[in-house]
């Protein structure tokens, strides 16, 4: 299996043969945040593709078809619409919150980037809490869009910010404690290290029952988490038209929509790493022809079209179910998820602590 | 009717009769309220099907249509005013609750004060509208077209009269003063039109509607007093767009029978076929709009996907795809397409596994059975007291469909079930739709195999005039019970055309059946109600 590091190692050495360590690391930082910030562009583009076919395909529609061919330039052109638009400024708000707003929301997920193992030796950091960093900078979130409901003075994007700061909050236990259950099975927070215990055999077969207990409760908490439907409440268009966004135009609204597609690969990449395997090719003990051949696909496709796949499911989801209300949400999460959770978390535990675990 | 006649003689002996149409009965102003009273607790006349405001010149006054919810007969009031100054009759409003709101659109069209009613606003025209359009001696040019905002106030009147007779003008606030309230409409994807919620939250809790209608009223009534019998026809499509052709029927119904004219068979049962090809293809509409309001999108294109199949058999034989102007009076304006027995019997054959699979997607789920069970209760009682009739009526107990109440054309010789559900919840007026789409599948499988040849279009005098008169007629539109009250003065236009429609009534019952509900449920129990704000608005 080809290792981006030695790329990474080549670059790095490229670039001390001719300057400073201090100007050689500034240097690499640059490189990396301009190629994340097309990697982000990227993929928000398409997602806004995929889930529009996706969804036209449940509906017994085409979905777009027109721009490009089978509509691929589609999202670029809605880009270009989005980001010629005029912003258009209100009176009585917040003007310093409002416009902060959007950033915090974008950077929430940019920073997640940093951690996600993107293929063997392709990670931007990787540091020993690295699970951690990533749930601690991904609640940031919310805090934008608090802010865009509150500073926006409408009484719609008021409802839609409490709405998603009461779900948001909630929600984060059980992403956290389901998180917790599988580095109970890891042994570390270091993502290297995790899908690095996945080489054998990925964990959602290893750590079986609890594994795939935790796995439907992430999936469930992590489309809550993305406000998503069908916890699309702080949005819910047919309450509150556009919940927290409502005041938004040009590209304001247009971070708020990429973060949004941004937050449904992160989740279903952190999906991917912890109980996938993250960039981990699947390997099951014994085939050891199988698993050569597995190894020969790049460690970036399998982390890429793992998370794709569990993006399809949570678009499935968004397409097929009605939204729920907000005092089912709050009663689902913390009379369901969370005792299930806190004793799936136990059983985890026990079965690491007993070996039971494949 | 005799022997009810008899009893409200002797207990009200002032009363006089008029047995022309409905029983009638002309009281005074004074014994207004005690009559209506002992109609509704004695003669069990529980259902105020609707007040009508009129002007004969001489007098103003209002007509109230009450109808028994056991037998069904009708029985009319009529009480009258001499002072054209300053009109003012006694409310029922608190015997029915409709009342009051029934009693505002006469405020708005007459300027006929109701004495004891709490909210005294216009219902449809703006604050500051002078005169009312309705008075025979209205003048127009009192109103141009505004360039300014239309104003608004949080203060409502209310007319008391105390003991020694004295009226005394009162005003009460409409909210608490430090309610927090939203406004939900006119623009909002969820009130199906520009329909307004002035909504008093508490948080997520609502605690009081405001519905502020009136954005699409058109005038139609006021309109076809100038106009002649056929034309009075195109406003029918124009209300609720979707019972077309049921409205169509009742207005044509009404005038037929009023002018005498005899219609074919044929006519007859292509008007049924029709009508009851609209109200799957509205009811189609509801499911899927409704269940777009709850956020299940895909449901939406489920739907239309009957609808469409529906919109173009209409399109082949009307032309249209709404607004078809399809039945005038003595028939209909074109015959059949040759297409359309082979249509429809696509249509039949196709529509079981759909309804089967909406069940699968939609009913079933346990999310939506979650937002649906027991959301927006609506009791017998509560149905009746807001004359919430149709589908909503009926998923609440109450039997009020007129195709069996009050059967009109060739609905009696049909075999078809009246759904009813006790529930009366938002999941109870869901699964009433659902099922009366396969009564009226029924319906119409048992007339396309046999519609019979004849005329399409019965001899009909080129300038129509119809006998000096008054007519009360219903017929069952896709969302309850439709009503048009005709008065002919004898000449070629309506002395007064009142459109009673279903959707008023429903829309007016947001108030009550949100209070301490969430939010959501707001929109919930508004699709569920299925109004049409162009109907309501008129």
């Amino acid at each position: 299996m080809f290792d981006f590091s030695a790329l990474t190692n080549w670059i790095h050495a490229g670039l001390l043969s001719f300057m400073p360590e201090w100007l050689a690391v500034t240097t690499e930082c640059v490189l990396i945040g301009l190629v994340l910030l097309t990697v982000y562009a990227l993929l928000a583009l398409f997602y806004i593709y995929y889930e529009r076919k996706v969804c036209a395909a449940f509906q017994c529609r085409l979905g777009p078809d027109r721009v490009g061919p089978m509509g691929l330039l589609q999202s670029f052109a809605d880009m270009f619409k989005m980001l010629i638009k005029e912003l258009i400024s209100l009176k009585h708000t917040d003007k310093f919150l409002f416009a902060l707003a959007p950033y915090l929301v974008i950077l929430a997920s940019m920073l997640a980037f940093a951690v996600l193992p993107w293929g063997n030796g392709l990670q931007i950091i990787d540091f020993n809490i690295g699970i951690f960093f990533l749930i601690a900078v991904s609640s940031i979130g919310v805090l934008g869009i608090l802010l865009a409901g509150w500073s926006s003075n409408n009484k719609f994007t008021l409802i839609g910010a409490l709405r998603s700061g009461a779900q948001m909050v909630s929600y984060e236990l059980s992403i956290g404690l389901s998180v917790l259950t599988m580095v109970c099975l890891a042994g570390t927070m270091s993502v290297g290290g995790i899908v690095e215990e996945q080489r054998d055999l990925w964990f959602i077969f290893s750590g079986h029952i609890p594994a795939i207990i935790a796995f439907i409760i992430y999936l469930i908490a992590g489309t809550a988490e993305t406000n998503r439907g069908p916890f699309d409440l702080p949005e819910a268009e047919s309450e509150l038209t556009a919940g927290y966004h409502t005041e938004y135009s040009g590209m304001h609204f247009g971070f708020f929509y990429l973060a949004e597609y941004l937050n449904l690969f992160i989740v279903s990449g952190v999906a991917a790493l912890l109980f996938f395997g993250g960039w981990m090719p699947l390997h099951i003990p014994g085939w050891e022809s199988f698993n050569h051949i597995m190894d020969y696909i790049p460690s970036v496709i399998w982390f890429i079209g793992k998370a794709v796949v569990i993006s399809f499911i949570i678009i499935w989801f968004k397409w097929t179910f009605p939204r729920l209300r907000i005092d089912h949400i709050l009663s689902l999460e913390w009379k369901y998820l969370l005792p299930i959770n806190l004793v799936n978390l136990v059983l985890m535990v026990l079965i690491v602590v007993y070996g039971l675990h494949f | 009717m005799a022997d009810i006649q008899e009893r409200i003689a002797g207990q009200f002996p002032e009363a006089t009769f008029d047995t022309s149409d409905v029983l009638t009965v002309e009281i005074p102003d004074s014994k207004l309220h005690a009559l209506a009273r002992f109609l509704r607790d004695e003669l069990r006349f529980d259902f105020l099907v609707t007040i009508v405001g009129m002007d004969w010149v001489e007098k103003m006054g209002c007509i109230y249509y009450l109808q028994s919810t056991s037998d069904h007969s009708r029985i009319a009031i009529k009480a009258t005013t001499a002072d054209r100054e300053n009109p003012m009759l006694h409310s029922i409003a608190d015997l029915w609750h409709i009342a009051g709101i029934f009693e505002r659109e006469v405020y708005d069209f007459f300027g006929i004060v109701f004495i004891g009613n709490p909210d005294m606003r216009r219902l449809f025209l703006s604050i500051d509208w002078k005169g009312y359009p309705l008075r025979k001696d209205y003048d127009p040019s009192l109103n141009p077209v505004p360039t300014e905002n239309e104003r608004q106030s949080d203060f409502t009147d209310t007319y008391v009269e105390h003991s020694d007779g004295k009226v005394v003008k009162e005003q009460a606030r409409v909210f608490e003063e430090d309610d927090f309230v939203v406004n939900i409409g006119p623009q909002h994807p969820a009130t199906h039109g520009v329909l307004r919620f002035r909504t008093a939250v508490d948080g997520e809790t609502i605690r009081k509607i405001d519905v502020y209608m009136g954005y699409i009223h058109r005038g139609i009534e006021k309109i076809c007093e100038g106009l002649t019998y056929p034309q009075t026809l195109h406003f029918m499509d124009r209300m609720d767009y979707f019972s077309a052709h049921n409205y169509h029927h009742g207005l044509c119904m009404t005038i037929e029978q009023a002018a005498g004219i005899e219609v074919s068979r044929r006519v007859q049962v292509i008007r049924v076929i029709m009508d009851e090809l609209s109200r799957i293809a509205s009811h189609c509409l509801f499911i899927g709009t409704f269940c777009m309001d709850l956020g299940a999108t895909t449901m939406l294109f489920y739907t239309l996907r009957v609808r469409e199949q529906i919109l173009d058999i209409m399109d082949k034989t009307c032309g249209a795809r709404m607004t078809f102007n399809y039945e005038t009076i003595g028939g209909v304006m074109q015959d059949l397409h040759p297409d359309f027995v082979k249509d429809v019997k696509e249509l039949l054959a196709v529509l079981p596994a759909n309804l089967k699979e909406y069940d699968k997607l939609f009913t079933g789920n346990v999310i939506t059975r979650n937002r649906m069970e027991g959301v927006g209760k609506m009791s017998r009682e509560d149905a009746i007291t807001w004359s919430v009739t149709g589908p909503s009526g009926r998923a609440s107990g109450w039997a009020c469909d007129i195709r069996k109440t009050h059967p009109y054309s060739i609905y009696p010789e049909l075999d078809f079930e009246q759904v009813v559900m006790h529930e009366g919840d938002a999941m109870a007026r869901f699964k009433v739709r659902m099922k009366e789409i396969e009564e009226s599948a029924k319906i119409i499988a048992q007339l396309i195999d046999n519609i019979p040849e004849g005329e399409i279009q019965a001899k009909v005098a080129k300038v129509l005039k119809l006998p000096v008169g008054h007519w009360f007629r219903t017929v069952e539109g896709c969302r309850g019970a439709f009503g048009i009250y005709l008065e002919s003065d004898g000449t070629v236009n309506p002395y007064r055309l009142k459109i009673v429609p279903p959707c008023l009534p429903a829309a007016a019952a947001v108030d009550h059946l949100t209070r301490g509900q969430k939010i959501a449920d707001l929109i919930t129990i508004g699709g569920s109600l299925d109004y049409i704000v162009p109907d309501m608005d008129r």
